[in-house]
């Protein structure tokens, strides 16, 4: 019993940081069309930034800060690329975003290495009921809920986030109102960026950190995505819990290497139900 | 004639091989109301989108001398947002988002403003359309069918607010429309259209008499009579 309860817990904050590159998928793709497959790598690079700033001597907090910044900015710079040229066909802005995935992989190898890193988040654990549960956890958690709490703000409550919705909903009408589609796609990707950004910051401590660890994260996170059909963020929140606490259940109650099978078989799932139930929808 | 707020002249458009519009020269004069009519395809909300600039032409010159708003073909509303949320976001390019002067125009609006908008009637959602081109206040409103799919009641009630619209705020209004005859007793001036040219204008007086808008678009011969026809096939398709 103490352990189904230790699966969850752990399961329901990998759940949430995948739920944020999930939201980055979303938040993308909504206003632009596009699966950006760099999606993984802000979360990477936020964490290899972390990892560089703490080593420097900067305290936790500003080195996490200059990270999600940093992603954020990369973020904007991959939309600049892939989108930014007007008339630019969607499949090539979706390959454009695999050449920068591989792109950040050469400059992090060159940066950083090709070998595992580790930095530290909240160190320590506490005891809640007779359970162990480490400290970074509750933050994940925590950041998660702050971060989707201030994203609902802004898409309901802003004018700019009503701007966003207003080009996912209809790109032509936006133009007419003289909206900058193609900029506030940009905008789009940069957000994208600091969700990928506070998701690598706030999971990674828990993980190994690797160049090619972005490709766990984006499946994870895209399969998450899909739950709402890349259209709507809360129930890429719901999709990304499902798949952390499933993949935990796997991996606690058969073998961890079966973990990574979840998502994907998931994925599988999600698109035969969504094609099934087309016709009806329609 | 008064200072003309739009200018048009010789503009061309192609979408690759096909030319949408050839040479085309329009005006419009601050405060006027003008029709654009034609058959489908003649390349009259090309001529919009050029005007309000969503498309580049290849040659020719667009003078504005104030801003224009489209209300495009089929509303092309917000549809997920509310009745307020699809105004205010038609005054992104101007620092006053308060839609309290176009409820005033519209009374309507007012009372539907908490209403998703793809959740309304026809009629409302053009009225809807028109309301959140009006926030960003226009000069020259360019409306793309304004009576496509409405009941005559509604397309009444609207052309109303139209006329007010201009009488009170001296907005011009350049209006396509496919009923001819609702076009031409709302507008003094008109041009026709056809398969990108124009290729007759005047008032709106002239236009009704002339044997071949009256064939073509008034309820005459089915087909386009020699004086109007352009040469092209499609456009009598």
């Amino acid at each position: 019993m103490s352990a189904l309860v230790q699966y969850l817990i752990s399961g329901i904050a990998t759940g949430c940081a995948f739920a944020l590159v999930a939201t980055g998928f979303v938040t993308i793709h909504r206003v632009t069309g596009v699966v950006n497959f760099a999606q993984g790598g802000f979360a990477i690079l936020a964490g290899y930034v972390t990892f560089s700033a703490l080593r420097a001597g900067l305290p936790h907090g500003v080195s996490e800060l200059l990270a999600v910044l940093l992603a954020t900015a990369t973020g904007g710079l991959v939309g600049v690329i892939s989108i930014g040229r007007r008339g630019t066909p969607l499949l090539a802005s979706l390959i454009i975003t695999i050449g920068l995935g591989f792109l950040f992989y050469a400059v992090e190898v060159a940066i950083w290495g090709d070998q595992p890193l580790q930095f530290e988040g909240v160190p320590g654990v506490f005891g809640l009921a007779g359970l162990t549960l480490q400290r970074q956890y509750v933050l994940i958690v925590a950041g998660a809920g702050v971060s989707f709490a201030a994203l609902l703000l802004f898409f309901n409550r802003t004018y700019l986030g009503k701007i966003f919705t207003a080009c996912a909903s209809n790109a032509y009408a936006a133009r007419l109102a003289g909206i900058n589609v193609t900029r506030v796609g940009i905008a789009a990707f940069a957000l994208g960026g600091l969700l990928g950004g506070l998701a690598g910051v706030l999971l990674l401590p828990l993980r190994s950190l690797t160049f090619d660890s972005d490709v766990d994260l984006a499946v994870n996170g895209f399969a998450a995505a899909i739950f709402g059909g890349l259209q709507r963020p809360g129930a890429a929140l719901v999709g990304g819990l499902v798949i952390g606490v499933a993949e935990a259940l796997v991996a606690g109650y058969s073998h961890a290497s079966y973990q990574k099978g979840v998502s994907l078989v998931l994925i599988v799932g999600i698109l035969v139900w969504q094609a099934s139930r087309r016709p009806q929808a329609d | 004639m008064a200072e003309a707020l739009l200018e048009v002249r010789g503009l061309t458009v192609r979408y690759g091989a096909a030319v949408a519009l050839a040479d085309v020269s329009l005006q419009v004069a601050r405060g006027e109301m003008v029709a654009l009519v034609g058959p489908n395809g003649a390349g009259k909300t090309t001529l919009l989108n050029a005007i309000s600039g969503v498309i580049r032409p290849m040659a020719g010159r667009i003078l504005l001398s104030g801003r224009v708003t489209q209300v495009p073909e089929g509303r092309q509303l917000f549809a997920d947002m509310s009745v307020e949320d699809n105004l205010r976001i038609g005054a992104w390019s101007v620092r006053q988002r308060d839609p309290a002067a176009v409820y005033e125009l519209l009374p309507r609006l007012r009372e539907l403003r908490g209403r998703i908008a793809g959740t309304l009637s026809g009629g409302e959602q053009q009225m809807v359309a028109v309301g959140r081109a009006l926030m960003s206040t226009p000069d020259l409103l360019a409306i793309d069918e304004l009576s496509l799919g409405l009941a005559p009641l509604v397309v009444d009630s609207l052309a109303q607010h139209l006329r007010s619209l201009n009488r009170e705020r001296a907005t011009a209004i350049l209006l396509v429309e496919q009923n001819v005859r609702l076009a031409l007793e709302l507008c003094p001036r008109a041009y026709v259209l056809e398969a990108g040219r124009i290729v007759l204008s005047g008032s709106a007086e002239e236009l009704a008499s002339s044997a071949a808008v009256q064939a073509a678009y008034l309820g005459g011969a089915p087909e386009p009579v020699p004086a109007v026809a352009s040469g092209s096939e499609d456009a009598e398709a």
